[in-house]
């Protein structure tokens, strides 16, 4: 990937591109990612439409946020272990250095009355944001028409919301479970 | 050690969010909030609504905010060197198994099977919220914040009818509360 470029100009041109990526993209992973699509396959093409589309879909199924996962990835895949560590900084430098600042900000800013109203009615509109999520991955479950979907969404739901049960533990329950599901599946050749 | 305490918690939400942003949201709330006294759930909800509407991923934004009130600007940088750590190694692993293994049954059954359980926990984290929302003077019916109940029912009106964007239907809610409380309502 250095090619015409040079290493020092290819790490250069990448902790420069994440930066500006990652400091003007508002909203979830998904925005940001699809902007690293249009700066390093159409802009610079220095990777193919393929390639990035495997890269994304390898970034979702691991765990961490999707911005970091694809970066460390592109990273790699541009210049090695220093492509990454360039890329990483890059993306996370912008959103570190905004948060620093308000937080520096945040008791005045809270303890304000009127903003104090505003982050109120606020925590509402969080509330829907969570809502319209779930409905979204929902639908999107339902289509899967897969029982033993609705089984681990209801036993997750419970545990977690009725019985306060660890996060973690949740989590490596529902990993088990499709762990089995594959044994299952192989042993009766079949769909569960 | 506070800062140790700091980055083994993001290191679990770094190491256990699975499936972007809002998967992250249940296990930071978790951490934060219930395992450590470190913010309280109000200030947790101030803190999604602030990192929706900077940019960066939320559970950096989380780690960043929740590392500095409790540790200074390090604490903030240990926070998030915490939740990237895990990323690190399991996405260079992962990259270097991928290469060679393309399309891993096992692995796509893991993944079919956490995306139920990751929309149960964050149904539940957003009922909290709710919670938040409707009770914040206390469990009773007299105590019931309707505006906040109305705003919510707008706002999710607005974000499934009209598909407007999260960061503009917050904006609008904490708007119209502004709004109202200048005129004397609420």
């Amino acid at each position: 990937m250095e090619g015409a470029l040079g290493r020092r100009a290819t790490l250069g041109r990448l902790f420069v591109s994440m930066l500006k990526i990652s400091a003007f993209t508002f909203g979830g992973g998904f925005v940001i990612v699809t902007f690293m699509r249009k700066k390093y396959v159409d802009e610079l093409h220095w990777i193919d439409e393929e390639e990035m589309l495997d890269l994304i879909a390898l970034a979702q199924s691991c765990p961490g946020a999707m911005a970091i996962n694809t970066a460390i990835l592109l990273g790699w895949r541009m210049a090695g272990f220093w492509g990454m560590l360039v890329s990483v900084l890059g993306t996370v430098i912008p959103p570190v250095a905004i948060i620093t600042a308000i937080s520096f900000v945040y008791d005045a800013f809270a303890a304000n009355p009127w903003v104090a109203l505003a982050l109120k009615g606020m925590q509402a509109g969080v509330a829907a944001v969570f809502l319209d999520v779930v409905c979204s991955m929902g639908t999107t479950l339902v289509k899967g028409k897969s029982r033993l979907n609705y089984v681990i969404l209801g036993a997750a739901f419970v545990a977690s919301f009725v019985f306060d049960v660890n996060v973690i533990f949740i989590i490596l329950g529902a990993a088990l479970v499709g762990i089995c599901r594959t044994l299952w599946q192989k042993r009766k050749g079949g769909a569960v | 050690m506070i800062y140790l305490e700091l980055f083994w918690s993001f290191v679990k939400v770094g190491l256990f969010s699975i499936g972007g942003g809002y998967a992250a949201l249940p296990l930071i709330q978790n951490q934060v909030v219930e395992l450590h006294p470190w913010i309280t759930l109000g200030e947790f909800t101030d803190l999604i609504a602030i990192a929706e509407m900077t940019p960066g991923p939320i559970a950096i934004n989380s780690a960043t905010f929740v590392g500095i009130r409790i540790g200074g600007v390090l604490g903030g940088l240990v926070g998030t060197m915490g939740f990237i750590t895990p990323s690190l190694i399991i996405v260079s692993v992962m990259a270097f198994v991928y290469y060679r293994y393309k399309g891993l049954a096992l692995l796509q059954s893991i993944l079919a099977s956490l995306r139920p359980a990751v929309i149960a926990l964050i149904a539940g984290a957003g009922l909290s919220i709710l919670g938040q929302v409707l009770f914040a003077d206390g469990m009773t019916m007299e105590a019931v914040n309707w505006l906040g109940g109305l705003l919510f029912c707008l706002a999710v009106f607005l974000l499934r009818k009209f598909k407007l964007s999260p960061i503009l239907v917050m904006v609008l809610c904490g708007g119209i509360s502004l709004l109202l409380g200048l005129l004397g309502v609420g």
